[in-house]
């Protein structure tokens, strides 16, 4: 195989300040909260000291966030709400390549993905929704839906920019404003998108961000000022806060985790199967809600693909986010390093084969090599739980009744994977998966058009599309 | 001549597409609006309650899996059946209810074109609510909306008839499958609307409509991980909280609810329709 010379991205395009403060109402401002040090999690050192909320910074952001709803955001027409969306694109396009280098700084991931995935599509987040701001009547909710007032959003760590985008375009071109908390280990690019706010003169508290921990999240979700709550992470916090919110008349909607089933048929363009099957787990470390985590082979053509794929992973380059070639950057805390570690090991410990691929893993930082278990039963915790990590679990089914019923023996249905050339089945398979994503012949597709979110306990409410919309708007036949 | 003795009749559960009585043996008195006894009628249990989960479970494959074409017809020949048993209605309206005549009239036929307004709905919902997405790459990408699953529904207290199919149609319009609790104090017409289901081609355990306690059943209908979906209409304000906060254990979508039992008269829109369907997108490469 060919050798790779080191191509780094310098760091330097990313701008780090050593100090970052939270956004309230228009300015940067350091909050009453216990500061908080941010990682290069390739690096394990400190990259950034950020300032973080308090609770009554909370109400603050919270107060802003409703003067700016009822003086600012909401009377104003759509038409001009749009365009400071639109800008709102443009500024993330045209400081794209900082914002993906102090992406994978703080988080990890691959110079590739943060340049080439996660920077792009938070752009067209933003430049999608700015055309609904004037044209909400044709959503689909009746001729005149109404915003819903201050949203208190919550966002992971795994495409920090881009489940911000997610949260927040859909909610400013609905007329909505916006209190976004920032996950705990990155929060920087959020705190350069408060930059970009400014930098697009928008009106001061219609966008507020605060760095915290949980305990900022939880203040926030259960604040009496938000009409409504957006979460995205995991299934255990996400039912906590809809117990929270049991019963009152704040809005939620929930995008929490996976456990995804690829299934390969025999007749499956094995090669491309690959590619996909790598692309579902290995993408973004596997730091990924939809992750395609359990492939289901058909029986007859599990060794042709297990030889396949690990010769596949085995090319795969782990190591420095910065570096061009890298594949698999740093798992993004050691804490998550660590949970991957565990289910690693009860995964050997309940008897399923590992294997790992031989590729040298950097002795600094947060790193886990590409892993592999086959032999693995359905009661085994590794086909079970998600473990939000560069781990696969291979099973194998003979029929197509058994593939279904495996794929959907999970909580979870947040997403699928199909891989066969036959049009017919893809088909009838998609429509008996229950989740909300079905790929076929594809994974890990995104896009602001294609409406993103969960079946059962991975969560309720769409995120993209016309369906998007409703997360933030009241329609004229909504209770 | 002696005068023809009447023949009455023992109103029993509807699970599964049978008529059983309650597994716990247990019954309660129902009367007429104004006090006179009509019937023991079935008290629902927790076994019920179990037993007609797995009843609405196991007909979520079919009724979801088959067309809207004939979803549609199966629901508007609910209200053919219905209008068969009019005065039936009107007259177990008026009696659990205590509506002058006209007003139970009323309410039985907008009963009973609620259910056509919702057959006609079947085939039009993925048209209306799906999508093709027009992605940034070679991928055909669409959307479609599909039934969330096997629905818990705590039927209206006061609203014997009206209300409770304005909650029910919605639910098996989408496709999806039903636990209902009827209100306890008039489940009389919840029970022959069941007898109407049974004889209008619903497939059995599509719905299953048990009659006794909201108070007693709802928390083990909130708390049943094969649920999906709740309306807690029938619940009291203070147990609707308790009923959703467990419902979160296993992400349940709750109906969000007006506080007051509303106007079943006004017209629906599709809110209710929405709130039972999942979006479902589906990708795949173009190319050649």
């Amino acid at each position: 195989m060919f050798d790779y010379a080191p191509a780094p991205e310098n760091p330097d395009i990313a701008r780090v300040k050593q100090h970052y403060q939270p956004f309230i109402n228009g300015e940067f401002t350091d909050g009453g909260g216990e500061p908080l040090k941010t990682l290069n999690p390739a690096t394990g050192e400190v990259l950034a000291e950020v300032s973080t909320v308090s609770s009554s910074d909370v109400d603050n952001a919270v107060s802003a966030a409703r003067e700016a709803f009822e003086r600012v955001w909401s009377p104003m027409p759509g038409t001009e709400r749009a365009k400071y969306v639109f800008r709102l694109a443009r500024l993330i396009q045209e400081r794209a390549r900082e914002l993906a280098v102090l992406e994978s700084l703080d988080n990890g991931k691959p110079i590739k993905e943060s340049r080439d995935t996660d920077i792009p599509t938070a752009a067209a987040h933003f430049f999608y929704h700015a055309g609904w701001a004037d044209k909400l009547g044709y959503a689909g909710l009746g001729r005149d839906p109404k915003p819903l007032g201050v949203a208190g959003q919550v966002i992971p760590w795994n495409f920090p920019l881009l489940m911000l985008a997610w949260k927040i375009a859909p909610a400013l071109a609905t007329g909505n404003t916006v209190v976004l908390k920032p996950a705990e280990t990155t929060p920087l690019t959020a705190l350069v998108f408060a930059e970009i706010c400014q930098q697009a003169e928008l009106p001061p508290g219609v966008v507020n961000i605060v760095p915290g921990g949980g305990d900022v999240g939880q203040t926030l979700v259960s604040h009496p000022g938000v009409d409504k709550v957006a979460f995205t992470g995991s299934t255990e916090v996400g039912k906590q806060i809809q117990r929270q919110l049991a019963g009152s008349r704040t809005r939620l909607t929930l995008e929490l985790g996976g456990k995804a089933a690829n299934i390969v048929f025999d007749d499956a363009a094995i090669d491309q199967a690959i590619e996909g099957i790598v692309n579902g787990i290995f993408f973004n470390q596997g730091h990924v809600c939809c992750a395609g985590s359990r492939l289901l082979v058909r029986e007859s053509v599990v060794d042709e693909v297990l030889t396949k794929l690990r010769a596949r992973v085995e090319t795969l380059r782990i190591g420095d986010p910065l570096d061009k070639n890298t594949d698999i950057g740093a798992i993004n805390s050691a804490e998550q390093l660590a949970k991957i570690r565990e289910l690693v090991a009860s995964g050997e410990g309940e008897g399923a084969s590992r294997w790992t691929s031989p590729c040298p893993v950097p002795e600094r930082g947060f790193f886990f090599a590409p892993t592999v278990f086959s032999d693995v039963e359905s009661s085994m915790r590794i086909a079970r739980e998600e473990i939000f990590g560069p781990v696969l679990s291979v099973q194998t089914f003979r029929t197509l009744d058994e593939a279904v019923t495996m794929a959907n023996t999970t909580p979870y249905g947040l997403s699928a994977g199909v891989w066969t050339e036959k049009g017919s089945r893809i088909l009838w398979l998609t429509s008996r998966l229950r989740a909300g994503v079905v790929w076929a012949n594809t994974f890990n597709r995104f896009d602001p058009a294609a409406p993103f979110g969960g079946y059962k306990e991975s969560g309720f409410g769409r995120e993209g599309g016309r369906s998007g919309l409703a997360a933030y708007l009241q329609g004229d036949d909504d209770d | 001549m002696t005068e023809r003795v009447g023949v009455a009749k023992t109103y029993k559960l509807y699970v599964g597409g049978k008529f059983p009585r309650s597994e716990s043996g247990r019954s309660y008195p129902v009367t007429s609006h104004d006090g006179a006894f009509r019937a023991n009628a079935a008290q629902a249990s927790r076994k019920d309650l179990r037993d007609a989960v797995v009843a609405a479970r196991g007909a979520f494959g079919g009724w979801s899996g088959a067309t809207a074409y004939n979803r549609g017809q199966v629901l508007y020949r609910v209200a053919e059946v219905m209008e068969g048993r009019r005065q039936q209605f009107v007259a177990e309206v008026r009696d659990a209810e205590g509506l002058p005549s006209g007003d139970a009239e009323s309410v039985v036929d907008t009963a009973i074109d609620r259910w056509v307004w919702y057959a006609g709905w079947t085939d039009k919902l993925a048209a209306v609510l799906g999508a093709t997405n027009p992605v940034a790459g070679p991928y055909f990408s669409f959307t479609v909306p599909e039934p969330t699953g096997v629905v818990g529904v705590l039927a209206p207290q006061r609203s014997s008839l009206l209300g409770l199919v304005s909650l029910l149609a919605p639910v098996v319009a989408t496709g999806c499958t039903a636990v209902v609790v009827s209100s306890a104090a008039r489940p009389l017409p919840a029970i022959t609307l069941a007898e109407v289901l049974a004889t209008s081609d619903v497939p059995g355990g599509v719905v299953n409509l048990l009659t006794g306690q909201a108070a007693e059943l709802g928390p083990w209908l909130a708390s049943h991980a094969d649920v999906n979906a709740l309306d807690l209409t029938g619940a009291d304000a203070e147990q609707r909280v308790e009923l959703a906060r467990a419902a979160a254990d296993t992400v349940k979508r709750v109906l969000r609810l007006p506080e007051q039992e509303p106007d079943w008269t006004t017209p629906p829109g599709i809110a209710r329709l929405r709130a039972y369907l999942e979006d479902k997108t589906v990708w795949h490469p173009m190319g050649v």
